[in-house]
């Protein structure tokens, strides 16, 4: 564990004329950590971005970035280590690629000689000259995330990075972050790609409505779920699987799919006392596959759960 | 401040990129040199100078044009920026949000100014053929810098107009009211005032005073009452402007005129919320 927290959002409640953006809400970032914020759309993801990046002020709590108020009066120079990629981004569309990374590089004090490799790094070097108002959805997203990371940045938010990219785009784009990481650089992004967030980040945290439902790794998430495994089990012998409902242990449901796979549902604490049932008891079965809950399949349950019925 | 010298060269080159300056500085070099030649005309050789009279059209001319080239200018800087998006990403960079305003009102003061000065400039040309041994040089050159400094007003008018309203159409409709108000009825108020007044209240200074709120007029009083040629051009001669308390009076205005509306820009943009 980091023992310096790059961003820290403490009791923080915002509200947008009578609607709560946010409310009461907590939580960390330590250096080099990635953390992933879900939510469905107007839960406060970007209202809590901008609070980080010190665009609005909190009603009521504090916000800190590398120790310092982000909308106080010493907050222009920590804007230096800072870089954001919005949710929608436009630039101005009569420059060309390389004459907005100029801007943005001069505005951040660094060389402007960096940007023609920033815009390499992006796979933008061949557009450079282009005028951006002439860029498609996915070339300004990748200008956006090359402005972002401008003079290597210590926090990195990122609201929707990978919308309109492709899908070698996305995967290139998720290599970059983590090197990021590797650099402890600490990267804040929110996305509704959940399977590609399963996969690439360490840390993650659902919104519902301006409340944290929760927060944690995908391990840790899944204890906390305690969503059932499911165990698929598939025959290849002629006559399939026989009744195997009446002998099986108690709490674990049975779901046949045909007549040669069935599928079992079970709590992740038992998952090895099952193999072990499976193995010694039920003789038909050839093959099987374990499947963990998805990241999508925690986010309903947690979505869910946090719904007043 | 390097952040202010960015952002200001970024709006001056913007404006040329866009051709505005161009045009701005192609109108006003029309209607100068359209004045100079039709305006200068019937004083003929006998009577009053032909440079003391171009000059006074063309105070006339810029107290319409310049304020409303300078509205054109920056009601957008701010909320047009807003409305598109790219603001919310420039304050978090590290420039502060006065730092943006001020930025914005040199950059567009700078490039209006050179649009005036090449105006009225290649407008100073013809002049120089058509009246070359005039004594009043000076007035002409104190009416191009004080054309500048008007333009300057109305930029940070502009950019207050600019952070107030949340669309791009109201700031338009502020930026065109404000002009109004300014170059036509307030004069027109005045007017209309002395008449029904009847000189009970307003004597002549309180006059002079009055016509010192409105930057437009400080401009025009400026140009009209301080040197003597042009004050006869002006018809002014038997008035009460008294040249040096009226040149002090008008350049207060319009420093004053240029310095608050700066700061409440400033002021106006560091509360609002993005």
């Amino acid at each position: 564990m980091p023992d310096k927290q790059t961003v820290c959002v403490q009791g923080v409640t915002k509200t947008f004329d009578t609607q709560h953006a946010l409310e009461n809400l907590t939580l960390s970032v330590g250096a080099g950590e990635s953390l992933a914020l879900l939510g469905h759309n107007g839960a406060g993801k970007t209202t809590l971005m901008k609070l980080v990046l010190g665009l609005i002020r909190p009603d009521a709590g504090k916000v800190r970035i590398l120790g310092v108020d982000p909308a106080g009066s010493g907050a222009t120079e920590i804007r230096q280590n800072l870089g954001y990629l919005p949710e929608n981004i436009a630039f101005y569309p009569a420059l060309s690629g390389a004459e907005t990374l100029a801007f943005y590089a001069r505005l951040k004090r660094q060389p402007v000689a960096d940007c023609a490799r920033l815009l390499d790094r992006v796979g933008l070097g061949d557009a450079a000259r282009k005028k951006v108002g002439a860029y498609s959805k996915g070339m300004r997203q990748r200008l956006g995330l090359a402005q972002a990371l401008i003079g290597n940045p210590r926090v990195l938010l990122l609201d929707e990075p990978t919308t309109g990219l492709d899908p070698e785009l996305r995967h290139s784009f998720y290599n970059i972050v983590r090197e990021l990481e590797d650099d402890g650089v600490s990267v804040i992004l929110s996305s509704h790609a959940l399977t590609e967030l399963e996969a690439h980040t360490r840390k993650i945290a659902i919104l519902r409505k301006g409340h944290l439902i929760a927060a944690g790794t995908l391990g840790e998430l899944r204890d906390q779920a305690n969503l059932p495994i499911h165990i698929r089990l598939n025959s290849h012998q002629a006559a399939g699987f026989s009744d195997i409902a009446s002998s099986l242990p108690a709490g674990i449901t049975q779901r046949p799919i045909n007549g040669h796979a069935i599928e079992l549902a079970l709590p992740p604490t038992r998952k090895v006392e099952m193999l072990r049932y499976l193995v010694g008891n039920v003789p038909e079965f050839d093959d099987l596959d374990i499947t963990q809950p998805t990241l999508a399949d925690l986010y309903l349950h947690f979505q869910n759960r946090s719904t007043p019925s | 401040m390097k952040a202010i010298a960015i952002l200001a060269s970024k709006e001056f080159c913007d404006g040329i990129r866009n051709r505005w300056f161009l045009g701005a500085a192609g109108a006003l070099m029309i209607f100068a040199l359209g004045l100079t030649f039709v305006g200068s005309a019937p004083s003929g050789s006998v009577g009053v100078d032909r440079l003391a009279v171009t000059t006074v059209s063309l105070t006339s001319l810029a107290v319409f044009l310049l304020p409303l080239m300078a509205l054109l200018l920056s009601y957008d800087a701010l909320v047009g920026e807003i409305e598109r998006g790219t603001m919310s990403l420039l304050l978090t960079y590290p420039v502060a949000r006065w730092q943006v305003v001020v930025g914005k009102f040199i950059g567009q003061t700078f490039g209006l100014g050179a649009a005036t000065i090449t105006g009225f400039g290649v407008a100073g040309l013809f002049l120089l053929w058509l009246a070359p041994d005039s004594a009043n040089w000076h007035g002409y050159l104190l009416l191009v810098g004080s054309s500048v400094w008007l333009g300057a007003v109305f930029v940070a008018i502009g950019l207050v107009i600019s952070g107030l309203p949340q669309q791009r159409g109201a700031a338009a409709a502020l930026a065109f009211i404000v002009w109004l108000v300014f170059v036509v009825m307030y004069d027109m108020a005045l007017l209309g005032g002395l008449v029904a007044d009847q000189a009970a209240i307003i004597g002549p200074s309180v006059f002079n005073f009055l016509l010192l709120f409105n930057p437009a007029d400080a401009f025009r009083m400026f140009n009209l009452a301080g040197v003597e040629d042009i004050r006869a051009a002006a018809g002014l001669l038997g008035a009460d402007m008294a040249g040096g308390l009226a040149l002090s009076g008008a350049l207060m205005s319009l420093f004053f005129w240029t310095t608050l509306p700066l700061g409440l820009a400033v002021f106006i943009f560091h509360r609002k919320s993005l």
